[in-house]
């Protein structure tokens, strides 16, 4: 069986026949190009395709695209606007809180759905947040700084993301 | 002008020169690679754990509509393997499976459904052998032979007896043994095993983006099996989602992607599921050791004698290195003179390891650091003043032959004792907490490379045009580890200019030199030295471009990077103007350097094997760990890590940090949750979830100090970073255990119904073997 899907990818509207049974993470990889999002596993371990489903960080590995209609869809590949990178990008940039960079989109993903909700989050919200989310190169430590890095830039208004 | 000086690149910490590629999604990882009519490739593979293949059937398969290629074993021309006197492995099986999860055939369909459906329609029939699954079953007596030219299914069998072990150990005023086992290991890198293949018929070359550590052993073992010139093969290494050692020797599904693409005459992405790569392995073997330890008094090791049994899984791999390692490594950290060793690398009906980070050392490494542990409790030594007893003197030679260079294992204790506050807090925290602390070292890279071909270990090329940017094209794997960061550092101190004029070509074997892969932490070693070269080569040759503009004799150049000169009234040339000059007349430069090992870092020859361990420069590392302990469910919480690592020097200190804390980690992971295990065969826990990788919630903050004992032959005398620090993790925490609930912990990892059963033991025997009891 197959849908018409009708949703925002990074603001940009698109309406598409797909399988009923495709998942959102093979849609925005194979129909809308955007590679991005990543598949570290085989459903719902690793937290590498992380997207934003509404502003709520979901896994898109556990997500039927069928069921996001009329939703709005956040991958990495369109948070920085007009080539900036946004604060999470240049904290996980500056603060190495990418090592291979793998599982980087999800963590960022995640990461921006707690500053939305709590821009001024503690060590615990962030590890809270990043519950679901697996870095296998940096033992976790430094993509807390990256957080803390991103919420004290915004904090300082230098960048919304 | 007076005030200007070279940019400053080295010491510095720098973002990864791909940081912004990964931030950004844009990053391209194997997966990520799709072309018109990419094919999908799948895998069909053994249902069982050893048996004949007696019949193969795939002509359904290939009938199927939107089947474009099947392969088999019949596609393969040779073996491969990544040491060259142990190739005993297939792409594709080859009349026996020896593990469940062989790869048997594969195919190319339209999508994965066809795909699919096709693998379902191979008709295999197997004649099914006695499966062993553990060493002692593989070695019994009568048991089938995995491959016929391995009796007893006995992989290699290592041994040495240097010095003076029995005199030695009973001059000892103690004597103790401990017996320990370990878990099998996975690395788990984050991105599953994928390569991308575009064969071009017309012309019949391959082009192969591999998901590898190593891309010039891909390049050889595709040419190898394809029978295919290796000069018709391109290797075009992507971005990598982490190795750990996982890719440090090529995998079927590399191999698989070439031959279903010639096949096919096509574009083939052959992408693993989570399990597959599980399956894949590569992993750290299940380990058996026992050792006996001498000690003086004052905490003087007088002799070592130790074995160890590895479980290898059912090819060779890395085999031999890896028991080797596991002997030749008790040398080099302390002062040691008499040790003797057994090792025993078994053939099991298991997936077959390989060169888990800190490649054979961690479970020995395990073993002594605890065993000292004890010794030093029972002495009523502290155990810092037990490991100062035995520091080793640089320069020098170890038993084995191991050169020593450079040593701050004596600053390392330092940083941690003082920076953990040990002195002061330790045996005084509360109930159910403890303190405990292991030092560990790792090479910087092996001296002799397993091709042994005699060219240098490392080539770099550096190219500079009309822009007076500079490309640095190496064969060097940048794998997540910022290898192509440190090079651009390397250069542009060097050169004293900044980094942002010097853009990275990593890994294409149609533009880059040959490497031979980012493993056994050889690259910011070797591959720095050979930056160094190539920028020293390409400065000299702007010195003299720049006499010949300013009239002057090249001795007379000052080099401010950005700025050559004849002096402080002279104004001089910018970097761009000197590139023109020297560009007159003669074009593109092209500039070359290279890197060897000196012989004294080879290893020995007292035994067979002896070369394993040799390496012109040791880290090593000293760590603290401070753990809590539920002492009713047994739940151990990591509190806090110390822990000091001497790199020589750090030429980026943020991205050592990120090394060392990754490392502490990993050995955490083994340490405490992490197991393949097995059930006849089939793996139990082939997830991120049942195979328990930490979560952010559990892992505890990492606090680096950074040591610079400089090597004299290193890059700026930098030595490696990035393993070092993993094995002592392990004993450091059982060590920290044994202070808290005063049980010795053998068997890892330690999960909470191992530690359970150690502390319901030392309740029933009312507290014997504790020094502190738990509350």
């Amino acid at each position: 069986m197959k849908t018409v899907l009708s949703l925002t990818v990074n603001g940009v509207a698109h309406d598409d026949v797909i399988p009923d049974n495709m998942l959102l993470v093979d849609y925005l990889r194979e129909k809308t190009g955007l590679t991005g999002t990543k598949i570290g596993c085989d459903g719902g371990e690793c937290g590498a395709c992380t997207v934003l489903i509404d502003d709520r960080p979901r896994h898109a590995c556990l997500t039927l695209a069928a069921t996001c209609q009329d939703s709005r869809i956040e991958t990495v590949d369109g948070l920085s606007r007009d080539s900036r990178l946004t604060a999470l990008q240049r904290g996980f940039n500056e603060k190495l809180g990418a090592q291979c960079g793998f599982c980087t989109p999800g963590m960022i993903m995640a990461s921006e759905a707690l500053l939305r909700r709590n821009p001024d989050p503690s060590e615990a919200d962030i590890r809270d947040a990043l519950a679901a989310n697996i870095c296998r190169c940096t033992g976790y430590v430094k993509i807390i700084e990256a957080v803390q890095f991103a919420a004290q830039e915004l904090a300082s208004g230098e960048l919304a993301s | 002008m007076n005030e200007m000086t070279p940019v400053q690149s080295v010491g510095v910490a720098k973002p990864l020169v791909d940081g912004p590629e990964k931030t950004t999604g844009k990053a391209m990882f194997a997966a990520d690679f799709q072309a018109a009519e990419t094919l999908v490739g799948r895998i069909l593979r053994s249902p069982v754990a050893h048996a004949n293949i007696t019949a193969m059937d795939t002509s359904k398969a290939e009938a199927l509509p939107g089947v474009h290629a099947v392969v088999t074993e019949a596609d393969c021309s040779d073996t491969y393997g990544v040491l060259p006197i142990a190739m005993n492995e297939w792409a594709l099986a080859r009349g026996r499976v020896r593990y469940r999860g062989e790869p048997v055939a594969a195919v190319a369909a339209v999508d994965v459904a066809t795909a699919q459906r096709a693998l379902d329609l191979i008709e295999v029939t197997y004649e099914e052998l006695p499966a062993y699954f553990s060493a002692e079953e593989a070695r019994a007596e009568g048991a089938v032979l995995l491959h016929d030219d391995k009796p007893g299914n006995i992989e290699r069998d290592a041994e040495f007896d240097l010095g003076d072990v029995d005199k030695d150990m009973a001059e000892a005023d103690l004597v103790r043994e401990i017996e320990v086992k370990c878990s099998e290991v996975c690395q788990v890198q984050m991105e599953p095993h994928a390569t991308f293949a575009e064969y071009d018929g017309a012309r019949e070359r391959l082009t192969i983006r591999p998901s590898t550590q190593v891309p010039f052993y891909v390049h050889k073992m595709l040419a190898r099996t394809m029978g295919m010139a290796e000069g018709h093969i391109r290797v075009i290494k992507p971005h990598i989602g982490g190795g750990f050692g996982s890719r440090t020797e090529t995998l079927q599904s590399d191999l698989i992607a070439g031959l279903l693409a010639r096949k096919a005459r096509a574009t083939v992405k052959v992408v693993l599921s989570r399990e597959e790569t599980f399956i894949t392995h590569r992993g750290r073997p299940e380990s058996h050791i026992t050792m006996k330890v001498g000690m003086k008094s004052d905490g003087t090791i007088t002799a070592v004698d130790f074995t160890v049994q590895q479980r290898g899984g059912a090819y060779s791999g890395y085999g031999i290195v890896t028991i080797l390692y596991a002997g030749s490594m008790i040398y080099g950290l302390y002062n040691i003179s008499s040790a003797r060793f057994q090792g025993l690398r078994v053939l099991t009906n298991t997936p077959p390891c390989g060169a888990f980070r800190g490649h054979g050392t961690v479970k020995t490494r395990f073993a002594f650091e605890g065993l000292i542990d004890d010794m030093a409790r029972e002495l009523g030594l502290d155990p810092f003043a037990v490991r100062r007893a035995n520091l080793l003197a640089a320069p020098t030679m170890t038993e084995n032959d191991l050169l020593v260079n450079s040593y701050g294992l004596d600053q390392c204790l330092d940083w941690v004792e003082k920076a953990s506050d040990w002195q002061a807090r330790k045996g005084k925290l509360p109930a159910n907490k403890g303190m405990g602390m292991a030092c560990s070292h790792y090479i910087s890279g092996a001296s002799k490379p397993k091709h042994w071909t005699g060219e240098p270990h490392a080539t770099i090329h550096l190219r500079v045009d009309w822009d007076a940017s500079i490309t640095l094209l190496t064969g060097a794997a940048e794998i997540g580890q910022g290898s192509s960061t440190v090079m651009a550092q390397c250069v542009a101190e060097t050169l004293g200019v900044d980094m942002s004029r010097i853009n990275v070509v990593s890994s294409d074997s149609a533009l880059t030199p040959k490497d031979n892969g980012s493993y056994s932490s050889r690259v910011t070693y070797m591959v720095g030295n050979a930056s160094i070269d190539a920028a020293q080569n390409l400065k000299a040759r702007l010195i003299e471009a720049a006499a010949r503009k300013l009239e002057i004799a090249t001795d007379d150049v000052e080099c401010l990077g950005e700025v050559y000169r004849g002096g402080q009234q002279d104004q001089g040339l910018t970097f761009d103007e000197v590139v023109m000059e020297a560009l007159a007349g003669e074009g593109t430069i092209t500039v070359k350097g290279t890197f060897d090992t000196i012989p004294e870092s080879w290893g020995g020859r007292k035994y067979r094997g002896a070369a394993i361990g040799g390496t012109m420069a040791f880290s090593y590392a000293a760590q603290v760990v401070e753990v809590t302990v539920d002492p009713y469910t047994a739940e151990i919480t990591v509190d806090k890590v110390w822990v000091a690592h001497d790199c020589g020097k750090a030429l980026n200190p943020l991205a050592v940090e990120g090394q060392v804390q990754g490392s502490v980690w990993m050995g955490m992971g083994q340490a405490m949750s992490e197991e393949t295990g097995f059930h006849e065969g089939l793996p139990l826990a082939a997830n991120m979830l049942d195979y328990r990788v930490p979560t952010i919630i559990e892992s505890p903050p990492i606090e680096v100090g950074i040591i610079e004992a400089a090597d004299p032959h290193g890059p700026f005398g930098a030595k490696e970073a990035g393993e070092g620090s993993l094995s002592g993790f392990l004993p450091a925490l059982t060590n920290a255990v044994a202070d808290a609930m005063g049980v010795r912990a053998c068997e890892l990892p330690l999960t909470p119904d191992r530690l359970l059963e150690l502390l319901e033991k030392k309740a029933r025997d009312g507290g014997a073997n504790s020094d502190r009891g738990a509350a």
